[in-house]
């Protein structure tokens, strides 16, 4: 019974598979789009095992830094960038969207792109950030960059690994954890 | 691996709610969400991570939110119960609230999802094996966007509780699967509204996973019986409310600061 109190989080459980993805949810632009790139990735857990059962969404910028309030972002009409993206892993635990490089938000902030993880056993979804590993310039000024402990910051940064192609891996726990981010209110 | 008894995992169960317990009676806030380490609840043993979250401000992808509307939600998603050509299986129910930031104002416009297994208790996933009908009338899979208040409404049948291999003799309790956007990334939420009055709970480690009492209850629905139809279905209330109450009426002049 809801107490006007902050409704808690339950996990998103093994069965989302029919019900959350939804048509091309993975393709903030078409493959064909002349900024296209594709950040992907694998999801790991604590035993270095892939995790078949997640599902993750990314939230940004579009290429000039602007954040899109614009409707349509489950069924987008093909022109308009809505920033948004939902894909489901696959049995390899692996992941991929296409869609632009984000431009920065500000002047100090580096691009990145906003993730989030949910999966069967994880209680809570998790919140992390992708950055460019090109944009050296930027993550020095980078204000949540600054935040997490040096050692832990390359968790951060995706890996170049072909033609417009960005891989972005997410470990849930274990050696070389992903930086999970908190956001005061 | 062990195959843990209920008594096993419900002792877990407990030593962990005492000891959320003496956290609020020494002065601490009681915990809001779920602990992500919960080991009654043994897939999260290896799915949560080790490090303290790193704690920052929310910046402007934080700050907004995905825009939803009609044109990405048609009104009949809400009903669960004309998807297919004959009605499903089951007991007819509405389930109907409002969404809500963190200082009770409306989530307007915007986008609410559920899932959930059938009458018998079985979803149509493909990985689902519990051996329990699938019912050729019924999905699972509702959508609607909230309107001015805040509110939504479905239409769909109560799920039915359903076996999970997290120990022998495990059963979750009947329960409907949200997701719900706010106006503000950050306000995300991915839940589980349950029934009134499940002999469940008790033993269930997914919904105990929130260690204080009064947090768990709020994600137990309402049966209202001002919002049942006569002869025709039961109605729920569950009011939903997203985190923080920041973000929200961000004006285009700051958004570039
Ligand atoms: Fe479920």
């Amino acid at each position: 019974m809801s107490d006007g109190r902050q409704t808690p989080s339950q996990t998103v459980g093994p069965f989302f598979g029919y019900a959350l993805p939804y048509e091309k949810g993975w393709e903030l632009v078409p493959p064909h789009h002349p900024e296209a790139i594709r950040v992907h990735g694998t999801v790991f857990d604590g035993n270095g095992d892939v995790v078949p059962d997640a599902i993750l969404e990314i939230w940004q910028a579009d290429s000039a830094g602007v954040m899109s309030s614009k409707r349509g972002s489950l069924k987008p009409d093909g022109y308009a960038f809505t920033g948004f993206g939902r894909a489901s892993v696959d049995l390899a635990g692996h992941y991929a969207f296409t869609t632009v490089k984000p431009g920065a938000t500000s002047a100090a902030a580096a691009p990145s792109v906003l993730v989030t993880v949910f999966a069967r056993g994880l209680t809570h979804h998790l919140f992390t950030r992708a950055y460019f590993p090109e944009d050296v310039q930027a993550h020095s000024t980078d204000t949540v960059l600054a935040a997490v402990p040096a050692d832990r910051r390359s968790t951060l940064l995706s890996v170049p690994d072909g033609p417009g192609s960005y891989r972005f891996d997410i470990r849930l726990q274990g050696e070389q954890e992903t930086v999970f981010l908190e956001f005061n209110e | 691996m062990t195959v843990n008894t209920q008594d096993e995992i419900t002792d877990e169960i407990l030593a962990i709610e005492a000891d959320a317990r003496r956290a609020v009676e020494a002065g601490g806030a009681p915990e809001l969400h779920p602990r992500r380490d919960y080991a009654p609840y043994r897939s999260s043993l290896l799915r949560h991570p080790t490090h303290e979250l790193v704690r920052v401000d929310p910046e402007e992808i934080e700050r907004v939110s995905p825009a939803f509307g009609h044109t990405d939600v048609s009104p009949l998603e809400s009903d669960l119960t004309i998807a297919h050509s004959a009605e499903p299986l089951g007991e007819r129910i509405t389930v109907s609230g409002r969404v809500l930031d963190g200082e009770g104002r409306p989530v307007r416009n915007q986008l609410v999802e559920i899932w959930q297994a059938n009458a018998a208790g079985r979803y149509v996933h493909k990985r689902d094996q519990h051996p329990a009908p699938l019912d050729p009338n019924f999905t699972g899979v509702g959508r609607v966007i909230t309107g001015d208040d805040g509110g939504y409404s479905f239409r769909t049948i109560k799920p039915g509780p359903y076996p999970w291999r997290n120990h022998l003799n495990a059963w979750r309790p009947a329960h409907i699967h949200f997701s719900l956007f706010g106006n503000a990334f950050t306000q995300r939420l991915v839940t589980q509204m349950y029934f009134p009055s499940d002999p469940l709970f008790a033993l269930d480690p997914i919904y105990q996973s929130i260690a204080d009492p009064a947090a768990r209850q709020r994600l137990i629905g309402t049966y209202d019986h001002d919002l049942s139809v006569p002869e025709y279905s039961l109605g729920y209330r569950w009011d939903i409310v997203l985190t923080g109450p920041k973000s929200t009426w961000m004006e285009s002049e700051d958004a570039h600061e």
